[in-house]
């Protein structure tokens, strides 16, 4: 087929999955059990994704290490955790599905660690407790080592080629296509290795693109990790949920980037400041290191705003794990001292590791209910089902973390509802291709990307996309403030407007890597509007969204979602679920720690 | 001290060049920071849009940026241009024995069809109770370490000279290693099966013992070794 300059080819699936991490992979496999024609669509080879680089664990209450422990503590922790605008449902039924879900990967063959009574190995993560808080700390992340995302991912890509999944391995997706009726009918995209572009139509997408942690300069996410299926939505005019919310995780490597697992703190470790001070006591005397992740960032900075940051600079503080001892680093947290090792030149046996908090996790991202579905809003509020479309994993926002997630539950989010996605699709989806795609329907689809290939000057992608990870990091970080935003607004729209002009040099076909940096950097550039926008909109201090301006939590106004829609970059807002199913609704309460 | 990095790339684009040929591209390089190839490959790139090469990560845990670095395989991303370059110069080819599609990028679907041959999942069709995971002693689970960590990055079959000789017959270190993985894992119901697969001249016999695998591992997994664990449990069984 040829339309204009661009010639295609088409291709018919079932359901088209975007994304091989483990929620598209786990979502795969249930699909393709049932006998339906799935398609894998991922940009790189599906054991390079994200999930990958997942280290702790897979928190879920297996009742291993405490024969006792119960669902309901883990959903306890979680919407505290939250900070209350997770949705209930949400998190009762990731919680409550969430043991069935591990055991069903260890059948598949993950390797986890093992307590002596051979059941898997389960350790301390942040901001879990038993009793409902009362109880102390809970040991509830369920562990390979510190490889758990290494082994959680192989094992599911083993498993899709035991189950004989299709995989469109390094084809990247550039566009949704909906068709006459507003039905969602299809994708557009290319091989990477030939250039070849296709349209593939199918009656149900699954976008599983994972996050988008390159919007800021520092953070510990793959180069891949730009979001795309958040560009594709917002380009459909579908909204975006609490996009103001990212985590900045305690302990990324200072200088590089690298995570340092929370595994670390969990296992005994601790962080000091340059008085060799254990500080975390003094803010959280509880939880201490293990407080949740955005408190314990938070006082990282105070520590280092206060003067009291290491290294020359004083930016920075230091995780000491030295006194674990050298067998107990080796056996279970080698890949941190390897990481550790090659990028800071420090072996933690011997000496502290330099560490500073670093963009790791989007908890915001397309709003869907707990089947997947993606949900936008009507023109009087309501919410309303976009069929055929659904969105699972980092990309989603089912929303079980709300403005803050626990470590360890990622990995529990994306195989619940990747396979609870897989489940919904192979009841719900219809037999018949029902949709028909015109040329229009088509055209517009590729619309960027013959934009691109048309262009004969202008600026380049790498230096837009430095300044708005510039603007990102220093204007909507840990702390944030009305002036200090509206500032990085301006700034963004400078960069927008530079972007309409941007220039593709490399006009190849094959492998052509500039062409697929100019198409990442184009949702990244809509999400850093989406989060610059509500993070504006929402005038108080909640979770990972901490404004100097309003620094109490805002129940009265804010106990609620942000939906942003690329239109006039507007902003409203979506209720909270606080009607779990089987339990009583946690109310919200001040969070301590 | 800042010097100058003088980055040799290897380039091929099938659509217009009839050979693959070397460019230099000069970096600003300081022996005291901690510059990754990968780094500086990225710096070429800001010179010229057009080199191309796989990334991920970035910190050596998914196995996409696995090169020729003066003549050593590895990771880009982990591995310090102090290390590998000589006199200021560091030559980057793709992985040996491959074909090349374009620059740095190598066709791995030669190497993925080992690694799918070996049948590289759990095979156990025992009815299992649902509500509890299988249980293995941590004696039993640690018979995987230094096997299931393997990233497929390709750098040690991509070393071995039998795997260039014979791609299609001979197995290959990285998948044979995933071979033993689940020849040594308590749960898997198929050894038998599994080592017959692999009892003929070429699939495991060819390896020498040459032992480039573990030289270049670059997660320092030892692929020699669990070959001639392989080799033991053939002998065994006959």
């Amino acid at each position: 087929m040829k339309l204009g300059n661009i010639e295609f080819t088409e291709q018919q699936f079932d359901v088209v999955i975007i994304g091989g991490g483990g929620s598209g992979l786990r979502a795969s496999l249930e699909i393709s059990k049932s006998g339906l024609n799935v398609g894998v669509v991922s940009k790189v080879f599906p054991t390079r994704s994200h999930t990958v680089a997942a280290q702790g664990g897979i928190t879920c209450a297996i009742a291993s290490a405490d024969p006792n422990d119960d669902w309901r503590w883990h959903m306890f922790d979680t919407v505290k955790g939250s900070d209350y605008i997770g949705d209930q449902d949400a998190i009762e039924y990731m919680c409550s599905e969430g043991p069935e879900t591990v055991f069903e990967l260890e059948h598949m063959g993950l390797p986890f660690s093992r307590f002596e009574n051979g059941r898997i190995y389960q350790r301390p993560f942040g901001g879990q407790s038993k009793e409902y808080g009362e109880g102390g700390q809970a040991a509830r992340t369920c562990a390979a080592a510190d490889r758990t995302g290494h082994a959680l991912l192989h094992t599911l890509y083993q498993a899709n080629l035991k189950a004989g999944t299709n995989f469109l391995n390094e084809w990247f997706a550039v566009d949704i296509i909906k068709n006459d009726s507003g039905v969602v009918s299809g994708i557009s995209c290319f091989d990477m290795e030939t250039g070849e572009v296709s349209i593939i139509k199918c009656n149900a997408i699954v976008l599983a693109t994972g996050g988008a942690g390159q919007v800021y300069e520092q953070n510990t996410t793959s180069l891949i990790c730009t979001g795309d299926g958040l560009g594709m939505v917002l380009r459909k005019d579908l909204p975006l949920q609490d996009m103001e919310m990212w985590q900045f995780h305690p302990t990324g490597l200072y200088g590089n980037g690298s995570l340092m697992t929370e595994g670390c703190r969990g296992e005994g470790g601790y962080l000091v400041n340059s008085e060799g001070k254990r500080f975390m006591p003094d803010y959280a005397p509880k939880a201490k290191d293990l407080a949740s992740r955005d408190v314990v960032s938070r006082c990282i900075v105070q520590e280092i705003l206060a003067g009291r940051g290491c290294g020359d600079k004083k930016d920075h503080v230091l995780l000491k794990i030295d006194h674990l001892g050298s067998e107990a680093i080796i056996k279970k947290l080698p890949e941190i001292r390897e990481i550790s090792m090659t990028f800071a030149n420090v072996d933690p046996i011997e000496n502290p590791i330099p560490v500073v908090p670093t963009c790791h996790y989007m908890m915001g991202g397309i709003p869907t209910n707990i089947n997947g579905q993606v949900i936008t809003q009507d023109s009087n509020g309501n919410d309303s089902i976009v069929n055929g479309l659904y969105s699972i994993g980092e990309a989603a926002n089912v929303s079980v973390h709300g403005a803050n997630r626990l470590g360890g539950n990622s990995l529990l989010d994306l195989v619940v509802f990747g396979r609870a996605a897989g489940k919904h699709i192979n009841e719900e989806l219809p037999e018949q291709s029902s949709s028909e795609v015109s040329n229009t329907n088509i055209e517009e689809s590729l619309e960027t990307l013959i934009r691109i290939q048309e262009t004969k000057k202008g600026e380049s992608v790498f230096s837009l996309r430095s300044d708005m990870q510039n603007v990102m990091q220093n204007y909507f970080g840990v702390y944030r403030n009305e002036d200090l935003m509206k500032e990085g607004i301006k700034k963004l729209e400078d960069i927008t407007e530079r972007t309409k002009k941007i220039h593709l040099n490399d006009k190849s076909g094959q492998f052509n890597s500039e062409k697929v940096e100019v198409l990442e950097y184009l949702n990244l550039l809509d999400i850093a509007n989406a989060t610059a926008y509500s993070a504006l909109e929402r005038k108080e201090s909640r979770g990972a969204h901490a404004r100097e301006d309003f620094p109490e939590r805002d129940d009265e106004n804010w106990l609620c979602h942000s939906l942003f829609f690329k239109d006039k970059n507007k902003v409203s807002k979506r209720a909270v679920n606080l009607k779990p199913k089987t339990v009583e609704t946690f109310k919200p309460k001040p969070r301590v720690y | 001290m800042t010097k100058k990095l003088k980055l040799s790339l290897y380039r091929f684009d099938p659509a217009k060049d009839k050979r693959p040929y070397m460019s230099d591209y000069e970096i600003p390089y300081s022996s005291s920071g901690n510059m990754m190839v990968i780094d500086a490959i990225r710096k070429a790139q800001e010179l010229d849009s057009t080199i191309t090469f796989r990334r991920s990560c970035g910190q050596g845990v998914c196995g996409s940026d696995g090169v020729n670095m003066n003549g050593q395989n590895g990771l880009a991303c982990i591995t310090p241009v102090s290390k590998v370059m000589t006199a200021n110069r560091l030559e980057v080819r793709p992985l040996p024995g491959l074909p090349v599609i374009k620059d740095l990028i190598v066709d791995m679907k030669p190497f993925y069809d080992q690694y799918e041959k070996v049948k590289p999942f759990l095979d156990n069709d025992e009815e299992i109770k649902t509500g509890h995971e299988r249980l293995q002693s941590p004696k039993d689970r640690e018979k995987l370490d230094g096997l299931y960590e393997c990233i497929l990055c390709a750098c040690c079959s991509t070393s071995c000279p039998s795997f260039w000789w014979n791609p299609e017959k001979f197995v290959g270190p990285a998948a044979l290693l995933q071979a033993y993985r689940f020849i040594a894992d308590t749960r898997d119901k198929q050894k038998r099966m599994r080592l017959k697969k692999l009892n003929d001249a070429f699939s495991v016999y060819r390896c020498h013992g040459i032992m480039n695998c573990t030289s270049v591992c670059p997660k320092g997994l030892n692929p020699s070794k669990a070959i001639n664990e392989i080799k033991k449990e053939l002998r065994k069984t006959g």
